[in-house]
């Protein structure tokens, strides 16, 4: 089985993040880049499949040059091969214009299955999986806690308010993964060594056969209009339990709708 | 907190993996955990050493057996996010891959090496490390511990280790004898009748690691069991020296583990209506401490690339040892201050390593010698007896 995960490089969550002022895109250099959480799931769903029925795992990403720290990542933990687009056209591009290029480079480079993360922690938006599967023509199968492959056929269950649902279809297909679904590996040192002599292969907007009117800053459907920093956090309200704390709490709950 | 000179940024991009992997598994398996076991006095080592054999990190300087074959920068770097952790969780891995794997990696016997690294490589087999003796520390050329062949050609080994990290715990001693042949090495299953080790209790440092003694009453052991490739006091020297390399860097990450709770604390701390971060004494200490951090992994770095280089010597190290282990204290007393009470208890981290780090200046040769071996180094007069 061809296995190709989408793995994006995202701000570490864990410091400050920022938008640049000069084209309102996240600014990536501000912080440091880490694979995007949700995507290590699908790296590991990936190479569990792998390892049960065989084939290869190709990791993909787009992104700038820096972005190979994480293909770099996806490798140490185990995947076979790597294709990085980057491509100075294709900065700032949104969901749509991402879920366009991905397409094409997949197309072009072939899959019977693709994995990725539910969202990303950056942007958000977590469309991607249902976009590429659209543009792609093929099954979406997303949020999946659990995938189970046979042969051709391939079944998820799908997360959702109320439980889970059964989610059928038949190879290729688009899955997206919730954190649920399993606990990723740490990459071992030895396959930190041994990532240094797998194969990435550098693909631009031409060797994908990318129209770059679909993509970057002006090739989007969606911008940002205008930005702010987050307010400082107000102070609290300091509610005294004066023998009515239960209602006073209940009062609070409803008052912000959550009861 | 910032790495403000961006020392970081001199490492490859598989230094800052096996960094930001190890920072990973300390924080997923180790902080949460650390502050009970060292109130219990415990280290479960059963349980982290499989871990950490699966992520590579027993042995993994060396080449083949299982291990990783890291280059000496990332072996510091992997001390270093261990020893963030804590002293006792780096102590262990510098026992297990520099003290005993290294010897048996280096000078063993075919044999010795196929029965035991690839089993210590994968963390199912612990190891220790006989050196110092209850009267015999900073002068183990005088060590009491002997073995003689009987006529059979099997040796008979008597004596008495202490500080044995490790000790209780292990499966294989590597001891250090005197014989008619001046020192050797031994590679002892600890199972082997005559081999006992107790545990050493009481300790205020290092107290989530197992310390023992070892002791040797007529452990009858086969001529194969002797270190065929070493004699003399170089052959323990030699694996200190790599301990000792672990160290300089692994304090580094015990001092930033300081630094960085005194940081936040500072900000969060409101005393006179203002965080005490506000306050200039306090931006003081910090402000020192950053330099000594800074400046500890400057060292470290540059040491570390002298051994890649191949040419770093037992004084280059001794430098590194006294420099960065005394800088690492003075940052974590500092940051004691800072916490005020708080830094007294286990519910932040400072109190924990300012003890070990009590233990990691006076183990792998005080300060006092490291000292004395820069002094000769200056003087070329030698001040030790």
């Amino acid at each position: 089985m061809n296995i190709v995960v989408c793995v994006k490089q995202v701000p570490d969550t864990a410091t400050e993040r920022k938008l640049r002022s000069d084209d309102k895109t996240l600014d990536r250099d501000a912080a440091d880049g880490v694979v995007n959480e949700l995507d290590e799931y699908a790296v590991e769903e990936a190479l569990r499949l792998k390892e049960a029925h065989g084939g290869e795992v190709t990791v993909l990403t787009m992104g700038p040059d820096k972005a190979s720290e994480t293909i770099r990542k996806a490798l140490a933990m185990g995947a076979d091969k790597a294709v990085h687009l980057v491509d100075d056209a294709l900065h700032g591009s949104d969901a749509l214009g991402t879920s366009y290029a991905l397409a094409q480079t997949l197309k072009k480079i072939g899959f019977d299955l693709v994995v990725l993360g539910s969202e990303s922690t950056d942007a958000r938006t977590g469309v991607l999986a249902a976009m590429l599967a659209e543009r792609l023509g093929v099954p979406q199968l997303t949020f999946a806690n659990k995938v189970e492959v046979n042969g051709t056929s391939i079944a998820i269950q799908r997360v959702t308010d109320y439980g889970y649902d059964k989610v059928e279809a038949v190879l290729p297909a688009v899955v997206s993964v919730v954190e649920k679904i399993n606990e990723p590996r740490y990459p071992s040192f030895k396959g930190i060594m041994a990532a240094k002599k797998k194969p990435v292969e550098k693909l631009g907007v031409a060797d994908a056969e990318i129209d770059v009117a679909q993509v970057g800053l002006a090739g989007s459907w969606s911008e940002v209009a205008d930005f702010a920093a987050a307010p400082p956090r107000a102070a609290g309200t300091v509610v005294k339990d004066e023998g009515d704390g239960g209602v006073k709490a209940a009062d609070f709950l409803a008052s912000k709708k959550f009861v | 907190m910032d790495d403000l000179l961006r020392i970081d940024d001199a490492l490859s991009e598989e230094q800052r993996l096996i960094r930001d992997t190890v920072k990973e598994f300390v924080s997923d398996r180790v902080l949460p955990h650390v502050g009970d076991w060292f109130e219990d006095a415990s280290f479960p080592a059963r349980e982290l050493a499989p871990a950490l054999g699966e992520l590579g990190v027993l042995g993994m300087h060396l080449e083949g057996y299982g291990c990783a074959g890291l280059d000496a920068v990332a072996y510091g770097v992997a001390c270093r996010e261990l020893e963030a952790g804590d002293s006792g969780l780096r102590s262990f891995v510098s026992v297990q891959g520099s003290l005993a794997m290294f010897p048996i990696w280096k000078y063993g016997s075919a044999e010795q090496k196929e029965e035991w690294l690839p089993r210590m490589a994968s963390g199912e087999a612990i190891g220790c490390f006989g050196l110092t003796e209850p009267d015999h520390g900073s002068d183990p050329a005088g060590m009491r511990t002997h073995a003689k062949q009987d006529p059979s050609g099997d040796w008979i080994l008597n004596g008495a280790k202490m500080w044995i990290t490790n000790g209780s715990i292990a499966d294989v001693a590597v001891v250090w004898a005197q014989t008619e042949e001046g020192i050797r090495g031994f590679v002892v299953p600890t199972d082997t009748p005559g081999f006992s080790a107790p545990e050493i209790h009481k300790k205020m440092s290092l107290r989530a690691s197992v310390t023992s003694s070892l002791y040797f009453d007529d452990v009858r052991l086969p001529a194969a069991a002797v270190l065929p490739g070493v004699r003399g006091l170089k052959g323990p020297l030699s694996c200190l020296s790599e301990a000792r390399f672990g160290i300089l860097w692994g304090v580094v990450g015990a001092a930033r583990a300081c630094l960085e709770s005194a940081v936040d604390y500072s900000r969060s701390r409101v005393q006179f209506d203002r965080p005490i971060g506000g306050f200039q004494l306090t931006q003081e200490k910090l402000a020192w401490m950053y330099v000594g951090l800074g400046q500890s992994q400057l060292t470290a770095l540059h040491l570390g690339r002298l051994k890649d280089a191949g040419s770093i010597t037992p004084r280059q190290i001794s430098f590194g040892k006294l420099a960065n282990v005394r800088a690492a204290l003075d940052i974590a007393r500092q940051a004691r201050t800072v916490l005020g009470g708080n830094g007294i208890t286990l519910e932040y981290p400072v109190i924990r390593h300012m003890n070990n780090l009590e233990s990691v200046l006076t183990y792998e040769g005080t300060q006092e010698i490291h000292t004395l071996v820069l002094g000769e180094a200056l003087t070329g007069i030698p001040a030790y007896r």
